[in-house]
């Protein structure tokens, strides 16, 4: 009982310290959406990383961050979207570009991609507008 | 949380919207290059790389505990590379589920900051450290060390001391990876020795160090860690399907321990 209760008490100290960086409103809610998504993994033993990424996800564009993985680790990348965007899709790369086999929740505009690494090393993830328009869109990962 | 179960069970117990994505594409190098990096989500926390190396096996965590520090140097760049530092010892005693010495690296993280200016809404993640140490909380307190570890870097960013972050993130780094090359000597296992390869990660501390001002950057204790983490990316550059041999692994732990003990010396910046 008390873990569930720590859960959205995170997501809830992660999304006050997002608010003092100064990202938009838009990004800010799209973070809350992504740790909301990242905290049902939290369920499973991952844990979510005080980190995030935000940006702007265009149509026919590649929206990538680099990170940097380690093998044995499991990982879910969490991104969401705001209006208008409709859909999203969240990929993995290798540090070649080739892209990764991964595991997918998908829910329109927040959606997850599971990766469980063979090599340590360097990694792209990829968010993509797939149905709507330009707009923002905020990206954390948990592991464990 | 009613909401947040609720996805759960979606996520995990439907199996209906979680499905296996294809392989499909391929990014060209010129795209990849333009792929954004930061400190906040490209370089990982020393818990991460814990997490991996446990995968191998038990580790004796407390085995790698150091001796008491000092908390009152007066050079900058070296408080910053020590605060790194020390949060990586709070996440080896998060390991150790040892409340006691999570307690006592707490404390001394609170001071070091304090020696920096950084803000005084870190003496409230103390006590919070410390209540979860007294309750074993240990998941908890892996996420209250992070958030205090960006904390300081917040505050440090905004009191125009942007400079720094890269040494805290760099000296958590140093010594997170210079207790585990420890480990994996004492107990070799080509999957434990998988994790350290890590060349683009030491590439981008690089190039973030070198992005500093002159004046930090020609300081005497950053100019040597800078010179020797040239020479580090080498040694975690291998294939991704080969693991270093012990040999390599060992002259890593070496590298790195000589940073650790330039970074600890008192007497270290002129």
């Amino acid at each position: 009982m008390k873990r569930r209760l720590l859960i959205p008490l995170s997501v809830l100290v992660l999304v006050i310290g997002v608010t003092a960086r100064g990202d938009t409103d838009a990004e800010v809610q799209a973070r809350k959406d992504a740790l909301d998504l990242a905290a049902a993994f939290s369920n499973d033993g991952f844990k979510i990383r005080d980190g995030h990424w935000c940006g702007v996800v265009k149509p026919r564009d590649h929206s990538l961050v680099a990170v940097n993985l380690y093998a044995g680790n499991q990982y879910w990348f969490s991104a969401s979207a705001t209006e208008p965007a409709k859909k999203i899709a969240v990929s993995v790369y290798d540090e070649t570009g080739k892209q990764m086999t991964t595991e997918s929740y998908d829910n329109g505009e927040r959606t997850a991609a599971g990766f469980s690494p063979q090599s340590s090393g360097q990694y792209f993830v990829s968010v993509d507008l797939l149905e709507g328009d330009q707009s923002s869109f905020c990206l954390v990962y948990s592991y464990k | 949380m009613i909401r947040l179960a609720r996805l759960g069970v979606i996520v995990f117990a439907g199996g209906i919207l979680v499905a296996a994505g294809a392989e499909t594409g391929r990014i060209p190098a010129d795209q990849l290059a333009k792929a954004a990096r930061s400190d906040s989500i490209t370089i990982p926390t020393p818990g991460e790389l814990f997490t991996a190396l446990e995968k191998s096996g038990k580790i004796n965590w407390a085995g790698q505990y150091r001796g008491p520090m000092p908390v009152t140097y007066s050079n900058r760049a070296q408080i910053a590379l020590n605060l790194g530092g020390l949060i990586a010892d709070g996440f080896i005693a998060v390991e150790a589920k040892d409340g006691q010495q999570v307690k006592n690296i707490g404390s001394d993280i609170i001071k070091l900051a304090k020696a920096l200016g950084v803000s005084e809404k870190l003496l409230g993640r103390g006590s919070s450290i410390n209540e979860f140490a007294e309750n074993n909380e240990w998941d908890t307190l892996q996420e209250e060390l992070e958030a205090t570890q960006n904390e300081v870097k917040s505050s440090m960013q905004s009191h125009a001391d942007q400079d720094l972050v890269i040494l805290v993130t760099l000296g958590g780094w140093i010594r997170g990876t210079q207790v585990v090359t420890s480990t994996i000597v004492q107990n070799y296992g080509e999957q434990s020795a998988k994790v350290l390869r890590q060349p683009a990660l030491v590439h981008f501390m690089q190039s973030k160090v070198n992005e500093i001002s002159p004046e930090l950057r020609n300081e005497p204790l950053v100019k040597d860690v800078s010179n020797e983490l040239g020479k580090i990316e080498k040694l975690v550059s291998f294939p991704p399907d080969k693991a270093p041999d012990i040999e390599e692994v060992r002259k890593l732990n070496e590298a790195v321990g000589k940073m650790m003990k330039d970074i600890e010396n008192k007497e270290a910046p002129k």
